[in-house]
């Protein structure tokens, strides 16, 4: 009995001091910060509210709220393993929440190609079926008789218009849908932005750059005076947020520490 | 060794049976009393928020009920929280500007009490200077051009009363009442105070059918082309037609209420105030946090052709310099028709919510 109870001590002791850091293959979380910028210009709570940015077509504008929707952050190992906790983290720039997200889901250390969802795709962008989503911002909802699901997307601000007037404008980003068709056309306007390769081990941190400033730019010039307003029935102007959301995303600084 | 072996064990099982009730000593527990959500908030919102200090119990709603109907609050006991707070008025009152109890007139106007757990962001009164439902209730005792009393007072009051401290013991444990516990059991019961059987809550559960006017309203609501109330008002998806968040609706040039940049100091929030929910609207007249419009016809031809511009209206203003979004006098009808449908008659009347005193 003395033999089995050493040998019981000694185990417990072993278990005690194992350290994580021995095992390179036990698989990891992997966090992600959020930061923002117009051309380069970091934007924090501070900057919004001022009309301090000019966009590609010169118009000067503010914001006064940015806050969107990504979701599906997909690890691709170099045999093709993918790795995706299928969550999705709703972000709020000026309130400054959820900045920083943890996908739900351990991975091996490894090489991966990064990547995840702009919006939801319409697999995930189901009417109505996330509480707090309902939840958020007064409801993250997209109406029904707008195509239904939820906004990928809400920045708004002023800008100075073509007669010096300092206008409203609400470039919301949603599924794109033709409710003037029968039957209704719909078209899945979410985007995977590939961040590109990034090294995980024990304690990475993957920073994700919005440069706001390429909304506005390419291959879309973006004129505020056109279109600054009523633009989630407009679907051409989803299309064209679609296709100028592809600059958008970057990928920053990945930190092991 | 086995006896040692033994008595180790069995050690062992007496520590992990303690539970942390036993370091508590004589830790009261009321009879819990659960919300009772209902199905459609379930389907689509967050939990209720409560706070993990102060759990539902019948006792304390009990209580936190007939305080609220209870006029021992004020200085001079003339004033209950109900006498700005009526039922019948969805617990608003009918006045612009309610009257303290020294005949004190405010500048801001009552606000409704429903779905209060359901504010996640917990900023309350139009301002947004008190946090939680608890502390909400801690101000209008002590504000001068209200209730005007002291809490010392309002508490030594409840003291001597005859009742109060055998409730509060039945409540929390302890007949020693202090203000922390009034605000607890007034929280409790306006946590019960849910509106969810609205003619439109009824539709959104498949019951009933909308007219055409109430559908196009609706529609109006909805069509960002058009009445574009929902980016702050909710949509069926969001039942609480709300978001909670601070808001200049283009209602005057310049402030002699700065609303929510009163409380933060910052320029950028000067002339904000916090979206009401748009249930009971028929119930809630005056609208605005001033109460300056008296119709709901008022409130929508102001965002139809009355907007203003000033330096922190919202974006969502539309068309501001035209005064607004120019809707036809069929979809303001319309509109106000499915305004009405967010009202809940069976609210007003629950008798859970009236005086028991």
């Amino acid at each position: 009995m003395r033999k089995f109870a050493l040998l019981a001590l000694v185990a417990l002791i072993a278990l005690s001091c194992n350290n994580d850091d021995d095992n390179s293959t036990t698989p990891v979380n992997v966090d992600f910060l959020f930061t923002h910028n117009f051309d380069g210009s970091p934007i924090e709570n501070s900057d919004f509210d001022q009309i301090q940015y000019t966009n590609e077509n010169g118009e000067q504008l503010s914001l006064s709220k940015l806050v969107y929707l990504i979701s599906d952050i997909t690890f691709t190992n170099s045999s093709g393993d993918v790795f995706d906790a299928g969550d999705y983290n709703l972000i709020n720039v000026r309130e400054e929440t959820n900045l920083t997200f943890t996908p739900n889901i351990q991975i091996p250390p490894g090489n991966y190609t990064v990547s995840f969802t702009f919006g939801f795709d319409d697999e995930d962008n189901i009417d109505g079926a996330y509480a707090d989503l309902n939840s958020a911002d007064g409801g993250w909802n997209v109406p029904a008789m707008l195509g239904g699901g939820y906004h990928y997307m809400r920045m708004e601000g002023k800008f100075i218009d073509n007669t010096s007037t300092e206008t409203g404008y609400a470039y919301h980003t949603i599924r794109a849908a033709d409710m003037s068709t029968t039957p209704v056309t719909n078209q899945d306007t979410s985007f995977v932005v590939t961040l590109g390769t990034v090294t995980v081990s024990n304690d990475t941190q993957v920073e994700v750059k919005m440069d706001v400033a390429e909304w506005y730019k390419n291959p879309n010039l973006w004129d505020l005076n056109v279109l600054h307003t009523v633009l989630m029935p407009n679907f051409n102007a989803q299309i064209m947020m679609f296709e100028n959301g592809s600059s958008v995303f970057s990928l920053g600084a990945v930190t092991q520490n | 060794m086995r006896r040692l072996l033994l008595i180790a064990l069995v050690s062992l099982l007496i520590i992990s049976c303690n539970t942390g009730d036993d370091n508590g000593g004589d830790a009261y527990v009321a009879t819990p009393s659960p919300l009772a959500v209902p199905q459609l908030f379930q389907d689509k919102l967050l939990d209720p928020v409560i706070p993990a200090d102060n759990p539902q119990t019948v006792e304390g709603i009990a209580l936190g009920r007939k305080l609220f109907f209870d006029p021992i609050l004020s200085a001079d006991g003339t004033q209950s929280c109900s006498s700005c707070h009526d039922p019948k008025n969805a617990f608003t009152d009918s006045k612009q500007f309610s009257v303290g109890i020294d005949g004190s007139v405010g500048t801001r106007n009552s606000m409704p009490i429903f779905n209060v757990a359901w504010n996640f962001n917990e900023n309350f009164f139009w301002d947004g200077r008190a946090i939680g439902v608890e502390g909400q209730a801690f101000g209008p005792v002590t504000n001068p051009i209200e209730m005007k009393n002291t809490w010392p007072n309002a508490v030594a009051s409840l003291q001597a009363s005859s009742e109060y401290p055998d409730l509060f013991l039945k409540a929390f444990g302890t007949s020693t009442i202090d203000s922390t516990l009034v605000v607890k059991a007034i929280a409790q019961f306006e946590r019960t105070l849910i509106s969810a059987n609205s003619k439109f809550d009824q539709y959104s559960r498949g019951e009933v059918e909308l007219t055409p006017s109430e559908l196009n309203g609706l529609n109006v609501f909805m069509d960002e082309n058009r009445g574009d109330c929902f980016h702050c008002h909710g949509n069926p998806n969001s039942p609480l037609w709300a978001d909670n968040i601070f808001h200049n609706n283009g209602l005057d040039e310049t402030f002699t209420d700065r609303g929510r940049g009163l409380i933060t100091g910052d320029p950028r929030e000067f002339g904000l105030f916090k979206s009401p929910s748009l249930r009971n609207l028929a119930y809630t007249a005056p609208y605005m946090h001033d109460g300056r419009f008296a119709t709901l016809e008022e409130v929508i031809n102001h965002y139809s052709e009355g907007l203003v511009y000033s330096e922190t209206i919202d974006p969502l203003m539309k068309k501001v310099s035209e005064g607004g979004v120019q809707l036809s006098e069929e979809d303001k009808a319309d509109l106000k028709a499915f305004l009405l449908t967010l009202s809940d008659p069976s609210f007003i009347t629950n008798p859970d919510f009236q005086d028991p005193n």
